[in-house]
């Protein structure tokens, strides 16, 4: 793989909490402006996976590289958006969003700057339709309108890649709707690479222009659906291309949930390491000897 | 017709707001009641009874208090007395609250931090104040010094506890979030975490000020010239109740300004934050 390519490289990745190995072997590659959802079932190590990309973590063997450098500690070249705690809650919501472009520069300087960062900051709060908000506090927010706001307090130092934990995990489904469509929009305008985890296939397959599945039902046995694999892989690895809110109706939609479903999230259908269904151009797959062997012997 | 059941002390009682201001100056009126008929008895059998001052007597005490020069030094003795322990208490807890902050912020953030001080802080909680009176007196002197850092020992180690645990429950997605846009690792600590628990300190700090004046009584008590507390031991011996019960009604009241003061900053400056303590 040309590694000098892509915007984030992950190779054979393994990480473990204590005797418990959560991620078994991952291998990435993202490119440059894609959207990548991820899915997975719960304590899969989805969270994990964006705790190492974001460099809060480090794994257990295994490289990381962004834009062909090794990762360093969190910093504002990859952006976070979570599910929960997502402002400041002592600062208004414009000063939420001002201060990624304060926070850089030393105290002292801030003073002058604050007029420039409030401007850049307001304009962003048009785009996402809550500038008569601009001088409440979080708390003073609805959910989605938190949620808003935590995704330009993010833009706004643009990074190269945008990482989102469930973001919209703990909204009704009319705002989360919503906020899928905000997303895609700021997503064109910025032209960001997302990764972006949830738990919910539907919005994974209607967001991503790849999805990826991690799961920890697979197995390594010579003969399929023997025993669970120890940490989660990604099993699934799809280029997709839906475009507008109608596809959620057709029935190729929800066939192909359906899919996702069985291949990651059914603990009786255990496939192979080497059967897996990873057809995005850009994934790859770093196998051992026994796996090798195994999947030549499949060949006919 | 049904007996209600729910009377005013009942589980589903719902007192108007008239019955709540009845209710809430009913316990002074009895305790100011009995004591008057207290000191009215006592005073019909002796007219010099000390013990329950009158209303009028308490009255004399604090016009030649407050507003008669003393004979000897011709100083207003009561503010005087005033002057010199709020000085000692301002000093002592601002001592407390400056360093106790620094220290409980940077023991919850810094895992390193914390595994050094953590069992020291708690050893020195556990040291009872009054006990190293002694010591403090030996070490620092009689004077203010002894004094202040008798406060000091008194309310830092609780300060110190309250905020490590207040910066200790700040989640872990809040710092990282922090560092991604663009904080250098001081700057996380103290431009981030910082503002938030400050209104948390001067909730703390309030809630410190009862054994702050506690130790200050005591400490003014044994080794002063001047002071609330100096005066009401001095005058113990006397058996001056009417100074007493004025200087202790004046404390309580210095004491209820702060508190009430403190507590309407934090509502008005901080209209964010939400104890949940």
């Amino acid at each position: 793989m040309q590694k000098s390519d892509h915007l984030l490289f992950l190779e054979n990745i393994r990480k473990t909490y204590g005797k418990k190995v959560v991620l078994e072997d991952i291998d990435l590659a993202v490119s440059k402006g894609e959207f990548c959802t991820v899915v997975g079932p719960s304590g899969c190590g989805k969270s994990t996976l964006l705790r190492l990309i974001i460099g809060q973590e480090s794994p257990a063997s295994g490289k990381i590289r962004m834009e062909g450098k090794a990762l360093s500690r969190p910093s504002p070249e990859r952006g976070i958006v979570y599910q929960r705690y997502a402002l400041f809650p002592h600062l208004r919501v414009v000063e939420n969003i001002m201060i990624g472009k304060l926070l850089p520069l030393p105290f002292w300087k801030g003073f002058s700057a604050k007029k420039a960062a409030r401007e850049e900051a307001m304009k962003y709060l048009e785009d996402i339709n809550l500038s008569e908000h601009a001088d409440k506090y979080p708390h003073q927010l609805s959910g989605g309108m938190q949620q808003r706001v935590a995704i330009a307090q993010a833009l706004i130092t643009k990074p190269k890649i945008l990482l989102m934990d469930e973001p919209f995990g703990a909204l009704d489904p009319g705002t989360r709707e919503a906020m899928q469509v905000l997303i895609l929009q700021l997503r064109e305008a910025h032209n960001m690479t997302v990764f972006f985890v949830t738990h919910d296939l539907e919005e994974a397959v209607f967001l991503g222009s790849r999805l990826l599945v991690v799961s920890q039902y697979y197995s390594e046995e010579k003969e399929a659906g023997k025993s669970l694999g120890k940490g989660s892989r990604i099993v699934s690895d799809y280029p997709l291309n839906t475009a507008s809110l109608k596809v959620k109706e057709t029935a190729e939609f929800a066939q192909f949930i359906q899919q996702i479903r069985h291949e990651g999230f059914d603990s009786e259908h255990l496939q192979h390491v080497t059967q897996f269904n990873l057809d995005h151009p850009d994934s790859f797959q770093i196998l051992t000897d026994n796996q090798t062997a195994s999947l030549i012997q499949k060949v006919p | 017709m049904k007996k209600n059941k729910t009377g005013f002390f009942g589980l589903h009682a719902d007192p108007s707001v008239k019955v709540r201001i009845i209710f809430a100056i009913l316990p002074f009126l009895i305790l100011m009641l009995i004591y008057l008929i207290a000191s009215d008895i006592r005073h019909k059998s002796n007219p010099r009874d000390k013990l329950l001052p009158t209303v009028s007597e308490i009255g004399k005490a604090l016009k030649k208090s407050a507003f008669t020069e003393d004979r000897r030094t011709g100083e207003y003795l009561m503010w005087k007395d005033t002057f010199s322990s709020l000085k000692r208490i301002v000093a002592g807890v601002l001592l407390s609250a400056s360093l106790g902050f620094l220290m409980g912020l940077n023991m919850g953030l810094l895992r390193g931090v914390r595994s050094l001080s953590l069992p020291f802080v708690i050893f020195i909680a556990n040291i009872p104040p009054l006990a190293v009176l002694p010591i403090l007196f030996i070490a620092f002197g009689v004077g203010e010094m002894g004094k202040i850092m008798l406060i000091f020992m008194g309310t830092f180690p609780l300060i110190t506890r309250d905020i490590y645990l207040a910066v200790k429950k700040i989640p872990r997605e809040m710092i990282v979030k922090a560092l991604t846009l663009g904080a250098s690792h001081p700057g996380v600590a103290y431009r981030i975490i910082c503002p938030q628990v400050l209104p948390r300190l001067i909730d703390t700090v309030r809630l410190s000020l009862g054994s702050a004046w506690l130790f200050l009584i005591a400490s003014e008590a044994i080794a002063a010239d001047s002071g609330l507390g100096y005066r009401i031991f001095l005058v113990r011996r006397y058996l001056s109740m009417d100074v007493i019960i004025l200087y202790v009604a004046w404390i309580t009241l210095l004491a209820f300004i702060a508190d009430f003061g403190l507590r309407k900053w934090v509502a008005l400056r901080y209209p964010w934050y939400n104890p949940g303590r």
